[in-house]
């Protein structure tokens, strides 16, 4: 029986019913009383001397309030890099200033270099055209291996040159590593790209600033997963605001993947001329703007090689990858090659000896950081599609070859530095091949051919680990900042819940699955619990949402916070009842003493905590309020094994998905609802970038994806429905719910599925193809069965 | 967007006054000169819309059994209402999007002449005749290249008469992201011959592909295609297909809509 | 400035307007109906969906000028005026089609415009019918089958939650 409230229901969204009837409240629905406009004039070249930014004409243009340039940055911080990655000879990577505007050079197509604010957003766009610049235009660096070369253009004048760091892991073991590929039976070698993405959430980005002159407090609107993070590098790093003046809001926020974690220059920009000029300003990115000036993601070139011995157990694991940071470091940026990266090279299999080597590389692209997945997709990509190409070698079945090398026994410690806590990938699989009928393939396959149609079955498992992160082992390996979550659960006088959460959704459904939890520790409806967050005035400082991290971080924090307030309201009761403290049970919202007929609600007891007439004042404070702080001791690791049916077009290249399934471990779950929905959202994203989504760049650096009509997003024909399993459910050890993260599984455990497909359907013809890079457009596959 | 006025005339007659205003633009469905004033890449000082002028809408059939479209008429209107033409009925209904079909006209998309748009298609291959408030055009001379028409200033768009072939499809293979035609190959076979125009393929915009229609006019079969094709030089070549590849998929197009049209 | 009027959602509204104000400027900025969203500048994303005469219409490429006399709604006409749900919108929450909510009303806009013309149609013509409709959370999967279940078609063999 399916329940109908607490963990494990598929509870309807709340939110729903303020989104489907045009009541969401998102950044760019405020406005302020006065508010100004700004709009950024971009740099059009992907590199060059700024020798001189004329803004005289754009100042006397109507309307116009002030034109802003990069030297009025030039004394303030520049946007902060969170993670110090040292290299594989003990070095710090090269870190470059991030200038909230250009100065001196631009660095890539969209690099802003001026800012105009006026009374409308079409004043300050016909005032930007009015800004005379002379830049001298200097040679694009694109290419990562040209970027390295030497004598090539330096993106940064200042750094020795384009490398940001070479990142080798583990260091120790490459001798052993390289030893055991002189010993292997076979050695399968793969080199692949791992294509650059554009995380399009639908809600472009948006910030309005606001500065009180009166009290002299600042607030910042803006469409972030994590205030707290933008309030404290934009107030400590950049604008030397301090934090308790400053307050930064993230109301609902439509969609984030990862590009609305990084602290951007547009924010810092509104709250600074909020102040400069007395008046809100307002920015809303337009589309086209978004393109360039929003994080991109992924963007690996890889070489990866993969042994085994005679027996057909992976021995060892090397890779080289080049991984683009772009023109700037970006939040995160250095850590999604390495540490989100490197770290799940083992993947579900029990290779013994890995070596990951890194090199990250500056060009004059935008800068690059995490999106859904973020380096967790790169690293499963190159080993699912490795051990395809060397079942094929080796003439074994590709999913008996990754059964026999899957890790049996948990926990276990990877070589690349992980513990898995628990998993059974052999039960994921045994899900799979039944929900994807992969025994009826065979036969799905003659019908295509009767079509004229090539049919491909691409299998793959993934592991993860999100549920990020451990403050004191990600402080190890260079992270700035803690990864812990807050809540403050606030019980009212008359039983109502509110809890502050430092965790954020933009879609995750947290006002929902939240209150499950709480209703199910306390036993009261769910409608009594309100969760509130996207608000530092009102939230403890808390981390935010990424990483698969808000219900196993951030939920159980709640959970700490709540049991708190379980063992104060116990105390309570007892006094109430003039019993032991021992002897109170709750149970549906009641109180009672074990073994009698004594028993007091919910409500009494929170009346009592504030009207504390009959209250023990001598033991216990009044009110019944508490937070926590959770820090985790691992990260959790979902697992679980994709399959996906294709059919190609063999005259057009053309690839459809005929049927894709996912069987996913994702512990114990709270709203299945809702997971599955996460679920699907990641396919669709993965499908993306395995079919239709590539972020390009001509060799002059100019963005030849610069909008829509270039950039293919995946639509509604572009997918069939998705067959989804969560049954498979091995609880996390380590946090109070069981839960491991389920946002990113879906887009980090899909593109090898689709690729192996599409690979397998081509030499279900004949064709000798071993690999297509992503994304596999009609064009690319039909080029390449020209061969 | 740079500032404009709009006008919004009900009769033809005022919308061709409207027009002769200094730097006057008409506008149709405006679902591609609204995408590119955002852009700022057009700056009229005027905007004629002409979706108030009811005479240059609707669908009719002429003494002749021409199939009349007005200028003014939506994609949406032209699907559901040009029953006697199934191919060009099936080709409206199948650009763009729903909301897209709400809006944008035949008249608004031949005279933009998009390289990748359909209906330049359906025209060059139908051999349809171009009406404007000047004057009569056939198709053979109204398209000059991409983005450029034999339209001159002020001259609007009223009718589109299609002679109804004995058999007739259109088949397009969309660009992923755009969903425009990467190539779209419109056949259309009358009793004196067949018509093949290609779009979405040539740097010159809307072409007939004349090998095409010399041997389908002897048979019209796929079959009769074979050892046919087109080079991929003055193809357009993009991130999205190479010119060999449009070219290729030029013949495999004509080949499917050889078939379809039976 | 030229001043336009029309029909939104039932009641009358007019506003001073320039020539290039769009419908969907019109919609959020003069009259405050922000429930209609802009997510792209190239016509393509379909999260300013709105009726125009019972016609679906993307509010970012129609300029408010030429809504003279039209008759508007938007997604905040949708539900009764006592809160209660349009069966499109009880659908699209009963099967959890929505995440971040920003696609939303564009999404309920177009399977609306879909029902009145096909009360009946298939998965196919649903996928089909969204082209215009970007959702970068859901994958369609819950969307396609909460407007299938919205026609009142038995969605219950479609896999699962």
């Amino acid at each position: 029986m399916p329940k109908d409230g607490g963990i494990g229901a598929s509870t309807k969204r709340r939110e729903d019913v303020r989104f489907l009837t045009g009541n969401g409240h998102y950044t760019d629905d405020i406005n302020l009383r006065g508010q100004a406009y700004v709009h950024f004039l971009r740099s059009d070249v992907a590199h060059g001397r700024l020798n001189k930014v004329d803004t005289s004409a754009a100042e006397a243009m109507p309307g116009v309030l002030r034109v802003f340039t990069g030297a009025d940055f030039a004394e303030i911080g520049g946007l902060p890099c969170g993670w110090l990655v040292t290299d594989r000879f003990g070095q710090p990577m090269q870190e470059p200033k991030h200038p909230v505007l250009a100065h001196g050079k631009v660095r890539h197509v969209g690099d802003p270099i001026a800012a105009i604010v006026a009374e409308t957003r079409e004043q300050a766009r016909d005032a930007a055209e009015a800004i005379v610049l002379d830049i001298e235009e200097l040679p694009a660096v694109v290419d990562m291996k040209a970027a390295l070369a030497e004598g090539a253009t330096k993106v940064h004048d200042d750094l020795t040159s384009n490398l940001c760091y070479d990142w080798g892991f583990v260091e120790e073991n490459k001798g052993a590593v390289d030893e055991a590929f002189q010993k292997a039976a076979h050695v399968t070698t793969l080199e692949l790209v791992n294509n650059r993405l554009i995380a399009n959430p639908m809600e472009p980005r948006v910030a309005v600033g606001d500065y009180n002159r009166s009290t002299g407090d600042h607030t910042l609107y803006t469409t972030s997963q994590n205030p707290h993070v933008i309030r404290l590098l934009m107030g400590a790093f950049v604008l030397g605001i301090p934090e308790h003046k400053l307050r930064v809001v993230a109301p609902d926020v439509g969609g984030g993947f990862g590009s609305k974690i990084y602290h951007y220059a547009e924010e810092a920009f509104c709250t600074f001329a909020a102040k400069a000029l007395n008046r809100p300003v307002k920015w809303t990115s337009s589309r086209s703007e978004a393109f360039m000036s929003d994080a991109h993601g992924r963007d690996h070139v890889t070489k990866i090689e993969l042994a085994l011995d005679a027996e057909n157990n992976f021995t060892a694991i090397r890779t080289e990858t080049h991984a683009n940071m772009g023109a700037y470091l970006s939040t995160f940026a250095p850590s999604i090659p390495t540490w989100l990266h490197g770290t799940l090279m083992a993947g579900n299999y029990k290779t013994p000896l890995i070596y990951v080597n890194v090199k990250a590389v500056f060009t004059n692209t935008v800068p690059v950081d995490a999106y859904r997945g973020a380096g967790r997709p790169e690293a499963t990509f190159q080993i699912e599609r490795v051990i395809d190409k060397a079942a094929r070698e080796l003439g074994v079945d590709p999913i008996a070859l990754r059964r026999q090398n899957f890790i049996t026994e948990f926990p276990y410690a990877t070589p690349v530095a992980v513990e898995y806590d628990t998993g059974d990938y052999h039960a994921t699989m045994d899900k799979l091949e039944e929900i994807a009928d992969l025994k009826g393939f065979a036969a799905r396959r003659k019908e295509s051919e009767a079509k004229g149609r090539l049919r491909g079955l691409g299998v793959n498992c993934y592991i993860e680990a999100c549920g990020i992160a451990p403050s004191n082992l990600v402080g190890q390996l260079g992270a700035r900042a803690g990864l812990y979550e807050s809540a403050t659960v606030r019980v009212n006088a008359t039983g109502g819940i509110t809890v502050m959460t430092g965790s954020h959704s933009h879609g995750q459904g947290h006002e929902t699955s939240f209150a499950q939890v709480i209703s199910e520790m306390i036993g009261i409806d769910a409608d009594q619990v309100e969760i509130v967050h996207g608000d530092t005035a009102n939230s403890p400082m808390g981390m935010g949402t990424y990483g698969s991290r808000s219900l196993a971080v951030g939920g159980s924090a709640m959970v700490r916070a709540t049991e708190k307030i379980i063992n104060k309201a116990r105390k309570i009761a007892a006094h109430l009842m003039e019993a032991a403290e021992g002897d109170i049970e709750l149970k549906d919202g009641r109180f009672s003493v074990a073994g009698t007929d004594k028993s007091v609600a919910w409500g009494d007891v929170t009346l009592a905590a504030y009207v504390p007439h009959n209250y023990p004042l001598a033991d216990l404070e009044p009110g019944l309020e508490e937070t926590a702080f959770y820090d985790p001791s691992n990260f959790t690791y979902p697992s679980g094994a994709y399959a996906c049916e294709v059919e190609v077009d063999p005259e057009t290249g053309r690839v459809t998905i005929e049927r894709f399934s996912a069987a996913d471990d994702f512990g114990n779950i709270v709203n299945p609802m809702i997971v599955t929905g996460q679920v699907h959202g990641g396919i669709a994203q993965g499908v993306g970038q395995a079919l239709l989504e590539g972020c390009a760049y001509d060799e002059n650096g100019q963005l030849l994806t610069g909008s829509f009509m270039d950039y293919a997003m995946p639509r509604a024909d572009d997918l069939p429905f998705l067959a989804v399993d969560h049954s498979c459910q091995t609880p996390c050890t380590h946090n109070p719910l069981g839960v491991k993260g389920c946002g990113e599984a879906g887009a980090i455990g899909s593109p090898p599925a689709v690729v192996n497909a599409v690979v397998d359907a081509l030499r279900s013809a004949g064709r000798d193809i071993t690999h297509i890079d992503m994304p596999l457009t009609p064009a690319r596959v039909w080029a390449a069965m020209q061969g | 967007m740079y500032a404009f006025e709009i006008d919004r005339p009900n009769t033809l007659a005022d919308a061709v006054k409207a027009l002769g205003a200094e730097e006057a633009q008409a506008l149709g469905g405006g679902q591609t000169l609204i995408p590119a004033l955002k852009q700022r890449l057009a700056s009229p000082a005027r905007l004629v819309a002409l979706s108030g002028v009811a005479e240059i809408k609707g669908i009719c059939t002429g003494d002749d059994g021409a199939l009349c479209i007005g200028g003014g008429t939506t994609h949406a209107d032209v699907a559901a209402g040009a029953g006697a033409y199934p191919a060009l009925a099936a080709l409206a209904a199948n650009i763009g999007d729903p909301a897209v079909r709400n809006r944008g006209t035949i008249g608004g998309s031949l005279a933009n002449n998009d390289p990748s748009a359909c209906y330049p298609a359906a025209v060059l291959g139908s051999g349809a005749t171009v009406v404007t408030t000047n004057r009569q055009i056939a198709a053979d001379d109204f398209f000059e290249g991409m983005f450029t028409t034999t339209l001159e200033d002020g001259e609007i768009i009223t009718e589109v008469r299609f002679p109804v072939p004995e058999a007739a499809s259109y088949q397009k293979f969309e660009q992923p992201a755009s969903r425009f035609a990467l190539v779209g190959v419109f056949v259309a076979r009358f009793a004196d011959g067949v018509r093949v125009a290609v779009t979405g393929a040539s740097e010159e915009g809307v072409f007939r592909w004349s090998e095409a229609e010399a041997a389908l006019s002897k048979d019209f079969a796929p079959a009769a295609l074979e050892g046919l094709s087109l080079s991929g030089d003055g193809m357009i070549s993009d991130l999205h297909g190479s010119g060999d590849y449009r070219a290729h998929l030029v013949a495999v197009m004509t080949r499917r809509a050889v078939a379809a049209a039976g | 400035m030229p001043e336009v009027s029309m029909t939104v959602n039932g009641k009358p509204a007019k506003g001073q307007i320039e020539g290039r104000t769009l419908l969907v400027d019109f919609l959020r900025d003069t009259l405050g109906l922000t429930g209609t969203h802009v997510g792209c500048d190239t016509s393509q994303c379909g999260a300013c969906v709105v009726h125009v005469d019972g016609r679906a219409v993307k509010a970012c490429t129609m300029f408010a000028a030429e809504a003279e006399g039209a008759e508007i709604r938007t997604i905040e006409g949708m539900a009764e005026p006592d809160g209660t749900l349009h069966p499109i919108q009880a659908a699209f929450r009963e099967h959890h089609g929505l995440q971040c909510g920003f696609c939303t009303p564009g999404m309920v806009m177009s399977a609306a415009a879909l029902l009145a013309e096909n009360p009946t149609p298939t998965e196919a013509e649903v996928r089909d019918y969204l082209e215009g409709n970007i959702c970068r959370c859901t994958g369609y999967h819950n969307i396609v089958k909460a407007i299938l279940a919205a026609s009142g078609q038995d969605v219950s063999r479609i896999a699962a939650e």
